[in-house]
């Protein structure tokens, strides 16, 4: 067995044996099903959607689900189909780029709190406590404020909420990782930080990130959502399932379909992704296996 | 227990200030010269020094904050530039309606999620553990906005039982009031219940499998003293903590459902201010907000050390 075998192998192994383990989760497998089915639905949207997403006939506004509109159509006669189906683009980016964003930021700061301690921790620790004093919706309407509403400040403010609590986890796995004997090992090994960081601390905790992730992902197609709605994200034309449910609140009382689709998008992306998470908790974070 | 209180209020006072100065860069940051603005018709350079050296906007940029941290703590936050109002008593109007809608709403979902997590956690297993674990899941995925929409949809449109919007005082007519604020609790307070029926079903299991427990069983007391003053006096502890680590969401989920309802409350103003560009207005809210929320924050902290002996003692100990 080559040098290259004994380490790459194990690991392997490890993901194959997870995947199976999600495999047995019907409720797992199903929301990663739909979970899917909403990123391929974003990416191909112009090949999904029957019509351009934009296109007005005022000829037939508010019209409800027939054959040629599925989900029927909005007050300026678009199809309302076409519509969830690009907006799917809007919520995935967010909840994606929130999501990333944070990680980028929270988790290096994380590993520096928990793995050198010293002055960083307690720097660290009140600088999240200072962002954690924001609440969310603060946050997005102070940067709406001053930058104005965009998808990209949706995307700053929702990655800015979750970086204090992503920095609380890492800096805990961090924590608990470096007293572990393998990183004593390492270190009397004459490993250097940087390596200590990178190949013994950061694989470790990679679980409890994915975990991490999926948690914030719904969050923040839910937050995003609730941004649009509120006139502080995506701006119309630009279809995105929050901004379509403030358009369709003045005509609920008419067409009840057009309040209904984008919800129903709304529900099952984040469903699916909770869903997704709570599997990839049970098999991944050993403080909820029972 | 003395240090600890006062190592917890020395660190809210530092993230007060250290947000005060968040707060303060961020009006500066504002598109706009504020000189200009306040000249009014007459923009010559003359009248903007005069304006400038009268609001302290020539001074160094920390002078001028501790000038309007003066300010802010006296409580003057300057002047509604929609309405000229006192952005205080502007605030203090809309509050009311605020704090009633989260106070129902904390009523709806600590009433739902203790009672069902505590069921669930006692009957593992069962049929309403299933159940209420799928409500739960349902209730963290619905945007609660949308289940606003839906609600109108059946309650105020479809049965006409509920009305849709609006809000009357509550000391014109309680019943009145009742009956506006009922939508808007229970949607702003399910989705907050899931939370909390998650987290007080899994901290009832922790319990429930301790040795205490199983003591007091052996000691033949009646299951129902067992879960009521054992297991579920504990599990209590970090279902305070979630609560008062969901504030902020509280918050944020009340500006929107006032949006869904049209409630007069400080959501609504928030909103309008931002859409109105009132700066004062948003400078005031952002701040008030998180100095309620510092605050709240600190009091759960105390809360929590009071109900827990064994935080104290290990405070004490360090």
């Amino acid at each position: 067995m080559s040098a290259v075998d004994v380490t790459v192998a194990p690991r392997v192994r490890t993901r194959r044996r997870m995947l199976l383990r999600l495999g047995r989760r019907p409720m797992a497998v199903a929301g990663l099903s739909v979970a899917t089915v909403f990123v391929v639905a974003a990416i191909l949207a112009p090949l999904v959607a029957p019509y351009d997403p934009a296109d007005t006939n005022f000829g037939s506004v508010l019209q409800g689900p027939s054959a040629s509109h599925v989900m029927g159509t909005d007050d300026l006669g678009r199809d309302v189909f076409s519509r969830v189906v690009f907006g799917a683009r809007a919520s995935l980016e967010a909840g994606v780029l929130a999501t990333l964003l944070a990680m980028v930021v929270a988790v290096p700061l994380g590993l520096v709190a928990g793995y050198y301690r010293g002055w960083w921790d307690p720097v660290i620790s009140r600088a999240t406590d200072v962002v954690l004093a924001f609440p969310f919706l603060i946050i997005a309407v102070g940067m709406a404020a001053i930058f104005g509403p965009s998808l990209r400040n949706v995307v700053v403010a929702l990655g800015v909420t979750a970086i204090p609590w992503i920095v609380r986890v890492t800096r805990g796995e961090a924590l608990a990782l470096r007293e572990q004997d393998f990183v004593r090992a390492a270190i009397a090994n004459g490993a250097g930080d940087r390596t200590i960081l990178a190949r013994h601390l950061l694989p470790n905790m990679a679980g409890t990130l994915l975990v991490q992730a999926t948690v914030w992902i719904p969050q923040a197609i839910i937050g995003e959502a609730v941004l649009s709605f509120l006139g502080l994200g995506v701006q119309p034309p630009t279809p995105s399932w929050g901004s379509m449910l403030s358009a369709a609140q003045p005509f609920i009382s008419l067409d009840a379909w057009l309040a209904l689709f984008p919800g129903l998008a709304i529900f099952l992306a984040t469903l699916s992704f909770n869903l997704l998470g709570d599997g990839l908790r049970d098999i991944l974070d050993p403080r909820t296996r029972r | 227990m003395r240090g600890h209180l006062l190592r917890r209020a020395g660190a809210s006072l530092i993230v007060l200030l250290v947000a005060s100065v968040v707060v303060f860069a961020g009006v500066r940051a504002l598109p706009g010269d504020p000189a200009l603005a306040l000249a009014g018709e007459d923009r010559s350079a003359r009248a903007l020094t005069a304006i400038r050296a009268k609001y302290g906007l020539d001074q160094p940029v920390p002078v001028q904050y501790v000038r309007w941290l003066g300010h802010v703590v006296r409580g003057d936050f300057g002047s509604s530039t929609r309405t000229g109002l006192g952005v205080g008593s502007t605030i203090l109007d809309r509050l009311p309606v605020t704090l009633e809608l989260a106070f129902l709403s904390l009523l709806v979902a600590v009433g739902l999620g203790v009672s069902l997590g505590v069921l669930a956690a006692v009957r593992r297993g069962s049929v309403a553990d299933y159940a209420g674990s799928t409500a739960a899941l349902v209730g963290l995925s619905v945007p609660h906005f949308w289940l606003g929409l839906m609600l109108i949809l059946l309650f105020a449109i479809g049965l006409g039982v509920l009305p849709a919007s609006g809000f009357v005082p509550l000391f014109a007519d309680p019943i009145d009031n009742l009956r506006h604020m009922l939508l808007p609790a229970v949607v702003l307070g399910t989705g907050f219940s899931a939370v909390i029926f998650r987290q007080t079903r899994a901290a009832m299991l922790e319990s429930l499998s301790t040795d205490y427990v199983r003591t007091a069983r052996a000691k033949g007391l009646a299951e129902r003293q067992v879960v009521g003053s054992h297991a579920l006096r504990n599990s209590l502890l970090t279902v305070v903590t979630l609560i008062g680590l969901q504030l902020g969401q509280l918050i944020s989920g009340a500006v929107v459902t006032e949006q869904v309802f049209v409630l007069p409350g400080f959501g609504k103003l928030t909103l309008d201010a931002v859409f109105q560009r009132d700066y004062p207005v948003i400078e005031g809210v952002v701040l008030l907000t998180t100095v309620g929320y510092v605050v709240i924050n600190f009091v759960v902290d105390l809360l929590y050390s009071v109900l827990n002996p064994r935080i104290r003692v290990a405070e004490d100990a360090t």
